[in-house]
């Protein structure tokens, strides 16, 4: 439902701010401040705005290395998702000087000012940064991602010929950050029942495979005007997923398919 | 206590809106404009039925600096919706999803809305 302000228990509060890391003699300080959402489950508090201050000549160029650096030696009870640290897992994603990207990706310098950090937008917070994504999850899985074809399996592998394959470039990249899918409006309002980007992105993805012979269930599935047709050509989708794909128009085909099926 | 009444996250609060995003609310917002508008073009035919005098009345109101506002509202409106409606098309065809292009058609569909708004208020005037 269309909610444009915050419930009670999520309004924003100013939190602590933490003292700028002291001068050395003769050293050189490229001083960076952090605003970063705290939220504590065992407080009973709402969440609030900490502020960090970061010597840049101290420390990695991206924000995650950033967020890494205030948990070693400021503040230990910042909680946050990261892996990989190179931007394949897709575990930092969060709202980072008003997007959604992946802290490992996203320089500190790229952001003029204050950095601004968020957990991803209009998600139930676990604590700090995690949100919690048990819903965003159970709709991936609702759109059967995997390969499924009666044909009987041949000895060896499916083939699928290179253009077959080149019709999943664009598609199989997706790291299931869930930066689309929560930066889209429509999917703020209608998560319950809308799938977001991401995940009809997903669908897409094996829809476009030549060796999936469930394209006619698939499409189904789709046909709902919650489901898929909650999406209005927004592009926040597009505009901020850090892989650089489009899931604007991967959902764009499966309308397209949708038209072209009833003849 | 744990408290598991778990917060939401802020979202339009924080987010800082592409042009693509403004240009959609705005197609949202410009047709209900146009629900209310095609109601007071209803009533300025109805009115036009139901005699000279009412006619007057109702073209005095509309014709006043505060209608001509809201008629100023109406065609912009308009125009907006007509463009991004074609752009719609666009998309429903398939074109014009790449970041860069949906930009620009949101600069030239919104520079394209005020063009034909001012264009189609000066031969209103200059009508004679």
């Amino acid at each position: 439902m269309v909610a444009f302000t915050l419930p009670k228990n999520s309004r924003l509060t100013e939190g602590k701010s933490y003292p700028a890391p002291a001068k050395q003699a003769g050293q050189e300080q490229k001083l960076k401040t952090f605003r970063v959402y705290r939220w504590n489950p065992d407080d009973g508090q709402n969440p609030h705005v900490d502020t960090y201050t970061v010597d840049m000549n101290d420390c990695g160029p991206m924000v995650l290395d950033a967020l890494i650096k205030i948990k070693n030696e400021i503040d230990p009870t910042l909680t946050f998702r990261r892996s990989c640290r190179e931007g394949v897992c897709g575990s930092c994603a969060m709202n980072i000087d008003g997007g959604n990207t992946l802290a490992c990706t996203k320089a500190c310098d790229d952001v003029q000012g204050d950095v601004k950090i968020y957990p991803l937008p209009h998600m139930p917070v676990v604590k700090d940064l995690v949100p919690d994504l048990t819903n965003f999850y159970a709709q991936y899985a609702s759109i059967k991602p995997w390969l499924q074809a009666e044909s009987p399996a041949p000895a060896r592998e499916r083939p699928q010929s290179a253009e077959e394959r080149k019709k999943l470039d664009g598609l199989y990249e997706c790291i299931l950050c869930a930066c689309c899918s929560t930066s889209c409006p429509s999917y703020w309002w209608n998560s319950d029942r809308y799938l977001g980007p991401a995940v009809l992105l997903q669908a897409y993805r094996w829809i476009a495979d030549s060796r999936d012979e469930m394209t006619g269930e698939r499409l189904d599935n789709l046909e709902d005007p919650f489901r898929l047709y909650r999406c209005h050509t927004i592009m926040n989708c597009t505009n901020t997923c850090p892989k650089g794909l489009n899931p604007a128009q991967a959902i764009g085909e499966i309308k397209q398919l949708l038209v072209e099926r009833r003849g | 206590m744990a408290n598991t009444d778990r917060p939401l996250s802020p979202h339009l609060q924080i987010y800082r809106w592409p042009l693509t995003m403004a240009s959609s609310i705005l197609h949202r917002a410009t047709g209900v404009g146009l629900a209310a508008g095609t109601l007071l073009l209803a009533w300025w035919l109805v009115a036009a039925a139901a005699g000279p005098q009412y006619f007057a009345l109702v073209q005095g109101l509309l014709g006043s600096w505060l209608g001509r506002l809201i008629m100023l509202g109406f065609s912009w409106a308009l125009f907006y919706h007509l463009c991004n409606g074609i752009r719609h098309l666009a998309w429903d065809l398939g074109h014009g999803f790449e970041k860069a292009t949906a930009k620009t058609a949101s600069i030239l569909v919104i520079s394209a809305s005020v063009i034909l708004t001012l264009l189609a208020w000066v031969l209103a005037y200059s009508w004679k």
